[in-house]
């Protein structure tokens, strides 16, 4: 599992794949690197499952469990899912090009997120997360 | 189309006073044009924001409940509409938490007597954003008939930040199906600058977190996450990025110089608020739309698409 900072450094100047197929699997497998380095730090084995055919998606819904804050990076993983799939629909069009790309910026996106959470857990707890009461009460 | 909408309560909130007074101003401007009636709340207060939501839930249940109670009961409105993500959310979240945490209606209860005034009971207001207002108060159709400045040639990312949408459940109105919001892929904000004729780019971080809430205690990763959204929407083709959020618009903006300053990373995408792009696009002038206000060069990316 790459360290965090090497997936945003590798992530920080994307050159146009030679293999758009390639460069997508190999963005999906940063983001779920991404995901298992939250899910670790927790103190749980990431799971194997697949989630909407995805284990970006059953990790991130692991890494939700308990902590709704993490919901803030729900859409960036569905968007990833998403753009994956673009790819391989049409992956030697110029739209597989562009796909790719913003694909590299939302797995940035996620690992900036998650690196951020990492070092101040409340990142999106008490926004969007609206800190929901029954934390308060449990 | 909601004949409720055309007469609203207004709660603009303490940033609409502060670093979102163009909101404020554009805002007005467009309920105008449009022939939207807003009545200012009386005697508002702050919505709990972030700080005393984070600090005891229950007290920011209470004083998004008091705002509430001023438009329904002393004001006998039946919505009140929140144009600022932040309070348009902690309303949304009052209306749930007293509709079902019987704890949070002792409280709220209990403060409101204490303070002199009637207590809140969830269902009286209903609260809806600046885009429900216009969205379904004057609709596309009747929008696009008034256009008379329409942003044709503009390249827009729309960006709706985290608030609108999130948590699911504090928003029982949205993932209704044909003609509602949508919580993972929002879109009225889509739609009316579709209507003003903006060509509205396929932006994926449309809801994507900004850090905005750690912008003190973590500034450098506030400001990469959103250097990241703006390098996505230049990677998307915008010219500009609409904004529907105070918190959301000034932190773009900010974090746009401190990009630059501190990262030595230069982005030329500019921010505006949906308001103000559709005043423009409604014939009203940059300057009654506080377009002078915006920190990014705003002015410059309509007056180079030939729009002021």
């Amino acid at each position: 599992m790459s360290a965090l900072a090497e997936i945003e450094a590798r992530l920080e100047s994307i050159p146009a794949p030679a293999d758009s197929r390639e460069a997508a699997r190999s963005l999906l497998s940063d983001a779920e690197a991404v995901l298992e380095h939250w899910i670790t730090a927790r103190g749980e084995t990431p799971t194997a499952d697949t989630r909407e055919g995805f284990r970006l998606l059953a990790l991130h819904r692991q890494g939700t469990r308990g902590e709704p804050s993490f919901n803030a990076c729900r859409e960036t993983c569905r968007e990833i899912a998403y753009h994956y799939n673009l790819v391989h629909a049409q992956p030697a069009s110029a739209d597989a090009t562009h796909a790719s790309r913003m694909m590299a910026m939302l797995v940035r996106h996620l690992a900036l997120f998650v690196s951020g959470k990492l070092q101040v857990a409340g990142l999106g707890e008490f926004c969007c997360s609206s800190r929901p009461l029954r934390i308060e009460s449990a | 189309m909601k004949p409720e909408y055309q007469r609203v309560a207004y709660y603009p909130g303490c940033a609409l006073e502060g670093t979102g007074h163009a909101y404020n101003q554009s805002t007005r401007a467009v309920g105008k044009a449009l022939g939207l009636k807003l009545d200012e709340v009386k005697n508002w207060n702050c919505c709990g924001a972030m700080e005393v939501k984070n600090k005891d839930p229950k007290v920011q249940t209470y004083l998004s409940s008091r705002v509430m109670s001023i438009a329904a009961n002393e004001m006998g409105a039946k919505v009140v509409m929140a144009p600022c993500n932040g309070c348009y959310h902690n309303l949304k979240k009052a209306e749930y938490d007293l509709a079902h945490d019987a704890a949070s209606r002792e409280v709220v209860d209990r403060i409101s007597q204490k303070a002199g005034h009637a207590t809140y009971t969830a269902g009286q207001v209903e609260t809806i954003h600046a885009l429900d207002w216009i969205k379904d108060g004057i609709g596309e159709d009747e929008l696009k008939r008034r256009v008379k400045n329409a942003l044709s040639g503009l390249k827009v990312a729309n960006y709706y930040g985290c608030m609108y949408t999130r948590p699911r459940h504090i928003f029982p109105e949205k993932d209704r199906g044909a003609g509602s919001e949508s919580t993972s892929k929002p879109h009225f904000m889509d739609d009316l600058l579709a209507a003003a004729g903006a060509e509205n780019v396929d932006f994926p971080l449309k809801t994507a977190c900004c850090g905005g809430a750690h912008v003190l205690s973590d500034s450098d990763t506030s400001t990469k996450l959103v250097l990241n959204i703006l390098r996505a929407a230049e990677a998307a083709g915008a010219d500009v990025i609409a904004t529907e959020c105070p918190t959301c618009h000034s932190g773009l903006e900010m974090h746009q110089v401190r990009a630059e300053k501190v990262l030595g990373q230069k982005t030329r995408v500019k921010m505006l608020y949906f308001t103000q792009l559709l005043g423009i696009a409604l014939g009203l002038s940059p300057r009654s739309v506080s377009v002078h206000e915006n920190v990014s060069d705003a002015l410059g990316a309509l007056k180079e698409k030939g729009l002021a």
